[in-house]
């Protein structure tokens, strides 16, 4: 292995850190670093995806499993630079802060985090993407500082998010105590050898802790409302899109090769042993998502919670415990978060004309623009789950695949309590978009047409029709992922 | 040929909604039009109308092994042939839109063409899309252009084709699990185990009859049909209550022939239930559009009566009855929502007494005479042919049952000669007429279209009867 081999595995990432380093010496070089610091993010990004499509071999393995390649993290790899793209189109409208360097570097640094983990078969790599990712996060999140709630916001991110952070190291090192090994690869070889041990279940408890945490599901959601409602918009954006791709792409991972055969005789003869964990987190997620999210006045802290929600549908696919569930979580969680992109970029041009994005801010949207009315009508419907939107497939895609699974029992409740949640979400979902396209704002004759450039149009008519497309096609990605998952 | 109908009337749902305002009527109109003529000509096309023949057959989504199938045989002709009259005159009825009538008519010709793709599918998860479908333009059909508590009733008619949907959605996964496909044809080979039976005909069947309007499940159907714009409440009662009834026929009875048995005796309990509290609960309402809303839940009733006897001939009677009633309740509600209403500025019986309609608009008093006269069940219109089937085919299982439902018809009789007194007759011979507008051509023209099918269905049956039965009989669950 020499360096130049190296280099060409993990070239992606170097492109990303080299343009995130770029972007922060620029403003030292020229004061006009402001103009040019997107398209050149832009053009890191799109360099970074080519580098996935062109330089990366088709399988590899580096470092037993620190990195690893293979049709899928190449796929996931593009998804989530695709995600990172959107991310800065959407924050080129970036009136909450005079350092958009600085701001566009940290995203490529959440970025790099989320290629690593999304790239990796090995815990301590995965802590250390986890890690990256979590403090850029962090930051985006509170970066606006001249607003006392996205600190407070931040504070909580953070306090949260660092004991979930210290409760998956200290399972890791169980799991590593117990495994002699990090690589989930070994892992799942020790498991299946062994007994289950009270120790290594503590171990898998504490590790999905923190991933819990990173995907919202309650138990673990409180910092999620917070976050999303007053973040910035695209800092908001990318944690609920990004951050939950990779992150559900890490858990699968870890659950259905690193876990795959934990016994579970301490679990009432479930196997594997985790799950009726994730499947009382999922249940809880569903619940309390959707119910909280009915008395929500605030869109973006609705989302939230319909997040909370979507992080129970998508757990789903894992507990299918296999290569059709793992495909179907995958497509949810793209599908997911290529619409709350788009959900975010309609809220952002809204928050600017209307000045906030309480639902009463989106009276009348339809009059003011069909654009933006249609696309939030295509995005919302699309997460309650009907045609021909792409969540409806993916719904579809989860419950069969936990059906078909063999869990018989459990999987017909969860798909109950799931198809119960869809039916309360749908209200809150129409009471939205009968805000948008029914009533009539009172002031109409004052409300202006929402002004936006040509980027902003183009970008969210193409979120819009891609969410349509999908859902009538959805072969063009499900065929990609379950290719790629061989 | 007529998978056409289902393309034709998207791309004139997408037509309408970014053209000019002044075409999207226009628009609205020739694309149901196309689509009636490409049904009355497959319709009269000969062929065996016994089995079900592919029209396309393209795989669709690898993974899951689902194809793009769509198929027909006689019923889903004639399914297809009454939702391209209805669409039709509804277009024709909802001519006087004036306030946004491109949305109105995207709405509009999305639910025709999803209904149009329910009656074509052969793929459960391609029927499921299409059924679902329907389920959101009806909110906003109904929501922005609707009246009397139009936000309550376009809600609680979501929610409830949603629950609907949602049962729907886990039978046929259920389904696709134990019989590893998704398509009908193949699934039709295979034998169910009865305990699995069992279980996912009841939920697959009380999924549909929410649409159906099954009592107890019928409360979206009276407040929506009278919330909803006229359009609304003629594609609503005239089509999207035929979907579900369609689903209990194509799939559940079909799959599941033992579950069926097993339940079909309670099927016709709720159903005669339906027939007569429906038609009771109709006596006694004051807003002439309830009236007909209830209306619609009885005629159901003996749509899930006719599917529940198990035999063909009422099996065909229910498929017959879902025709002419989706033909007399599109005239209905076009009388009340768009003849009186417009004119008269109320829908109360008590208040319309005093205006003399009968004379005020003689046009309206003449079709609502016809509409009333057909759904009474008088010989010579659809109804009577519908509901003399169903009854015969009834009698030999459930006497007592018939027995009922004759005393339902008395009640259906006096609550529509009930409403029309009361609407047309009312006021005194001599007292001055309102004042009112002509009736419109394209009135004339919409009325005349169903006025021309019920009369046609009515005095000469066998054209559809040549379809239906042949269809159901080649049905392998049907008692010898």
């Amino acid at each position: 292995m020499n360096y130049l081999e190296l280099l060409r595995l993990i070239s992606p990432e170097a492109v990303i850190v080299i343009t995130a380093l770029a972007l922060l010496g620029l403003q030292f070089i020229t004061p006009r670093a402001r103009d040019f610091c997107f398209p050149k993010a832009a053009l890191g990004i799109v360099a970074a995806i080519l580098c996935v499509k062109f330089v990366l071999p088709a399988n590899a393995t580096l470092c037993g499993g620190m990195i690893v390649i293979t049709p899928l993290t190449s796929l996931f790899k593009i998804i989530i630079l695709l995600l990172a793209f959107f991310t800065v189109l959407l924050a080129r409208d970036n009136s909450f802060t005079r350092h958009p360097c600085e701001y566009l570097a940290i995203i490529l640094f959440a970025t790099v985090g989320l290629m690593l983990l999304v790239g990796s078969q090995e815990l301590l790599m995965i802590f250390i993407g986890l890690e990256l990712t979590g403090l850029s996060l962090y930051i985006l999140t509170a970066f606006n500082k001249s607003d006392i709630l996205a600190v407070e916001a931040g504070l909580k991110y953070f306090l949260f998010g660092s004991t979930a952070s210290a409760f998956t190291l200290f399972g890791i090192s169980l799991i590593y105590g117990m495994c002699g090994s990090t690589g989930l690869e070994e892992i799942s070889h020790r498991f299946s050898t062994e007994s289950a041990q009270p120790l290594l279940i503590a171990g898998v408890v504490m590790t999905l802790a923190g991933f819990a945490f990173k995907i919202a599901a309650a138990p673990f959601h409180l910092w999620a409302a917070d976050t999303y409602q007053v973040a910035p918009i695209p800092s908001a954006a990318f944690i609920a899109s990004g951050s939950k791709v990779a992150s559900f792409f890490v858990l699968g991972n870890i659950l259905l090769v690193g876990f795959r055969s934990a016994d579970g005789a301490m679990w009432q003869r479930f196997d594997p042993a985790w799950f009726p964990l994730v499947a009382i987190v999922a249940a809880l997620s569903i619940i309390v998502g959707n119910v909280v999210a009915l008395a929500q006045r605030n869109l973006r802290r609705l989302l939230a919670y319909s997040a909370v929600a979507h992080a129970g549908y998508t757990l789903l696919g894992l507990l299918a415990t296999g290569a059709e569930g793992f495909a179907a979580t995958l497509f949810y969680t793209t599908i997911y978060a290529f619409t709350l992109v788009g959900a975010f970029g309609v809220i952002a041009l809204v928050r600017r004309e209307t000045g906030g994005d309480d639902i009463a801010n989106f009276t009348g949207l339809v009059k003011r623009s069909p654009l933006l009315a249609a696309c939030m009508g295509i995005f919302l419907l699309s997460l309650a789950g009907l045609p021909p939107f792409a969540g409806f497939f993916g719904k579809f895609y989860l419950f069969t695949a936990i059906l078909h699974s063999g869990e018989s029992h459990a999987g017909r409740f969860l798909v109950t309590i799931a198809l119960a949640g869809s039916l309360v979400s749908l209200y809150y979902y129409l009471s939205v978009l009968r805000v948008i396209f029914v009533d009539q704002s009172p002031e109409e004759a004052k409300t202006p047409a929402i002004q936006m450039d040509a980027i902003q149009r183009i970008t969210l008519a193409i979120l819009g029709l891609a969410i349509v497309i999908l859902g009538i096609f959805p072969d063009l990605l499900a065929a990609l992922i379950t290719n790629a998952l061989g | 040929m007529i998978a056409w109908t289902i393309y034709l009337t998207f791309l004139g749902a997408i037509a309408a909604l970014l053209l000019p305002r002044a075409y999207a009527r226009c628009v609205a109109l020739g694309t149901t039009v196309a689509g009636c003529l490409l049904a009355v000509s497959a319709f009269f096309e000969a062929g065996d109308f016994g089995t079900l023949h592919t029209i396309v057959r393209v795989p669709w989504i690898v993974p899951l092994g689902i194809e793009y199938h769509l198929a027909a045989d006689g019923i889903s002709l004639t399914m297809v042939l009454l939702t391209g009259i209805v669409a039709v005159s509804a277009v024709l009825f909802s001519w006087n839109v004036r306030e946004r009538e491109n949305e109105f008519f995207f709405w509009l010709l999305l639910v025709v063409g999803g209904s149009y793709g329910v009656f074509l599918s052969a793929d459960l998860f391609l029927f499921l899309l299409f059924y679902e479908l329907v389920i959101v333009p009806k909110y906003f059909l109904i929501a922005t252009w609707g009246s009397t508590n139009k936000a309550y009733a376009a809600m609680k008619l979501t929610l409830y084709s949603f629950l609907g949907g949602a049962l729907v959605l886990i039978a046929f996964v259920a389904t696709y699990v134990a019989g590893g496909s998704f398509d009908l044809h193949v699934l039709s080979q295979v034998h169910f185990m009865p305990q699995f039976q069992a279980w996912v005909f009841p939920v697959m069947f009380l999924g549909f009859s929410v649409l159906a309007g099954m009592w107890p499940l019928h409360t979206w159907a009276p407040t929506g049909h009278v919330a909803a714009p006229t359009a609304g409440s003629m594609l609503l009662a005239g089509i999207v209550m035929k979907l579900g009834a369609y689903g209990v026929l194509r799939i559940a009875m079909n799959l599941f022939p033992e579950g069926f048995q097993m339940w079909r005796y309670p099927i016709a309990l709720l159903a005669v239930m339906g027939i007569v509290y429906a038609a009771a609960v109709a006596l006694r309402q004051r807003d002439l559009k309830f009236v007909i809303g209830y209306s619609s839940v009885s005629h159901m009733g003996f749509v899930l009566l006719g599917l529940a006897t198990a035999q063909a001939l009422g099996v065909a009677g229910a498929v017959l009855q879902m025709f002419s009633h989706g033909i007399i309740a599109g005239l209905l509600f076009a009388v009340v929502g768009r003849m009186i209403y417009p004119r008269t500025h109320t829908r109360f019986l008590d208040e319309l007494a005093g205006m003399n309609l009968s004379r005020a608009i003689p046009f309206a008093a003449c079709v609502f005479a016809v509409a009333s006269a057909a759904s009474m069940g008088i010989p010579g219109f659809s109804g009577f042919v519908a509901e003399i089937t169903i009854l015969l085919g009834a009698w030999r299982d459930y006497p007592l049952l018939v027995i009922i439902t004759g005393a339902g018809m008395v009640l259906t009789a006096a609550f529509t000669l009930r409403a029309f007194s009361l609407a047309f007759l009312g006021g005194k011979a001599e007292s001055t007429p309102l004042k009112c507008d002509p009736i419109t051509p394209a009135e004339k023209w919409g009325a005349a279209l169903l006025i021309v099918a019920t009369l046609a269905a009515g005095l000469y049956p066998k054209p559809l009867f040549d379809h239906i039965m042949p269809a159901v009989l080649s049905m392998h669950w049907l008692k010898p």
